[in-house]
Parts: structure tokens; C-alpha cells; sequence
């Protein structure tokens, strides 16, 4: 096998590890907390914000790629992201920056949920 | 009366509730998790191989992987596919983007009949509006911090 095939492989199966332990770890704690999708959703965006302002996100999505990025905590670590990049540059990017980075994230939803919402019928849940 | 004790009434009935309830299978439920949210982060991680090989890269890349990302969530939650992979997922569905994209589009689909204004357009936002909020807000902070040091 060539060594770039092996490369890419590695690299779904990082990020197979890395995203489906983030979700381990959101699963163990709905089993024992009982907390709510809206919650976890919020406080793993902060963990993202968090862990990616004291430096320990950035070299996770090094390493796992779309494992990192693609759960929730990942937006939180576009968000951060944006900040700091922005306080390079001065005050007002410093303030805009987080924004302006998960910009495509927030307008992708609103316009994807508002044609879906145009398209399709709520349906009964069945449960 | 039936004879039944009225004292701790509401916890006797709750407790007999717990009783009846089918137990949670903590193991089958974290299994399902982590093999669900893998399996979306690899499919992230072939679109973004996929537009990496289309020419695109650094934020634009990401940029891209995400939208797609959300499309994907957005249109599953509307022919209500997600929501059966999300009964069977849990946190596999809820935690990667597409949960946020679910979260958005659900209440968008759903709160339609009372209007557009005060149903789809303000409903869209109810878990979304709280993710935006403390994100915006802990990004400025992030911000400040990183001016100021």
C-alpha cells in the first residue's frame, strides 16, 4: 500500500475516534445527569471556547481533523478562533472576530431551516 | 377511597413509575453514541478531503466542510429521518453539527401552522438563540483577553 492512502485512512480513523469520544463522553453524561439536547449542545460549545482559548483544542483538531471540527465543541473552537485571530489586528476585529468566523455555520442554518421549513409538513412523532 | 395511603402520595407514584420504566441501557446508549458520532465526523472529514481535492483550503475549506455539514442535518430533519437516528443515536446525533442544524430546522418545520413571524422564524432560534448567545458572548471575551495579554 502507498504511504498517502495509508495516511488518509489513519486520518478517518482519528477522526472516527476522537468525534465518536466526544459523543461518548455527551452520552455518558445525559445517562447520568438527564440533561437536556439544548444543554449539552451549549456546554460543549463553551468546552470548545474554552479548551481553545488556553491552547489545548487547536493541536486536537491537528491531529484529528473533522473529529474535532465537526462536533458542537468545534463550533465553539471556530468561535475562539475568530477572537484571537481578531485580537491580532485590534479592538474592533477583537469584538467581531468570533462572529464573523462561525458566520457561515449561523447563515447556512437560518436559510437551510428556512427552506426545509418552505418544503416539507411537521410530521406526528411517532415514538 | 381505595385504601391507598394518602400520605406521600405523589411519591409513592413516582417511585411505582420508576419501577415500570424501562431501565436505561447506559452501555447499548454509549456504544450507539460513539459509533454514530464517529461515523458523521468521518463523513465530515470525506467532505472536506473532497473539497480539498476540489482546490479549496483554509477557512474556505472548513467554511465549506460545515455548510455542507448542516445541509445534510437540515434536509434529514425535514424528510424526518434524524429524528429516528437521533432516537436510536442519542448524543452520536445530538453533539456533531448536524445536531445543531437538527435543533434549528425541528421547531423551524414544526412551529410553521402558528405563523411565520412568531412561529417558524422566532421557534427556529430556541435552542440555536442560547447556543449563539453564550457563544458571542464568551467569543468577546475570548477577544478582550487575547487584546489585553
Amino acid at each position: 500500500m502507498n504511504a498517502e492512502l495509508v495516511d488518509i485512512l489513519l486520518q478517518y480513523l482519528k477522526a472516527f475516534a476522537v468525534g465518536g469520544g466526544i459523543c461518548l463522553i455527551a452520552q455518558i453524561i445525559i445517562n447520568v445527569t438527564d440533561l437536556t439536547a439544548g444543554k449539552i449542545l451549549v456546554y460543549f460549545m463553551l468546552a470548545g471556547v474554552v479548551l481553545t482559548a488556553i491552547g489545548v483544542y487547536q493541536p486536537l483538531v491537528e491531529f484529528a481533523g473533522a473529529g474535532a471540527t465537526v462536533p458542537i465543541s468545534g463550533f465553539g473552537y471556530l468561535l475562539a478562533q475568530g477572537a484571537i485571530k481578531g485580537a491580532e489586528k485590534g479592538f474592533f476585529s477583537a469584538i467581531t472576530g468570533s462572529l464573523s468566523a462561525a458566520s457561515a455555520g449561523v447563515t447556512a442554518a437560518v436559510v437551510f431551516a428556512f427552506i426545509m421549513a418552505l418544503l416539507f409538513k411537521s410530521r406526528t412523532k411517532r415514538s | 377511597m381505595t385504601g391507598k395511603s394518602r400520605d406521600n402520595y405523589n411519591e409513592n407514584y413516582l417511585n411505582y413509575v420508576k419501577t415500570q420504566d424501562p431501565p436505561t441501557q447506559h452501555l447499548k446508549n454509549c456504544a450507539a453514541a460513539f459509533g454514530v458520532g464517529g461515523l458523521i465526523c468521518c463523513i465530515g472529514q470525506f467532505i472536506r478531503y473532497s473539497f480539498e481535492f476540489a482546490g479549496f483550503s483554509g477557512d474556505e475549506l472548513a467554511g465549506l466542510t460545515s455548510i455542507v455539514l448542516i445541509f445534510l442535518g437540515c434536509f434529514l430533519t425535514g424528510l424526518g429521518v434524524y429524528d429516528r437516528i437521533g432516537r436510536y443515536a442519542g448524543a452520536g446525533s445530538i453533539v456533531p453539527i448536524t445536531g445543531f442544524a437538527n435543533s434549528v430546522t425541528s421547531p423551524a418545520v414544526e412551529f410553521k401552522t402558528e405563523g411565520w413571524i412568531y412561529g417558524m422564524a422566532a421557534k427556529m432560534f430556541t435552542v440555536a438563540g442560547a447556543i449563539i448567545v453564550f457563544g458571542v458572548f464568551s467569543g468577546v471575551l475570548v477577544g478582550l483577553v487575547y487584546l489585553f495579554i
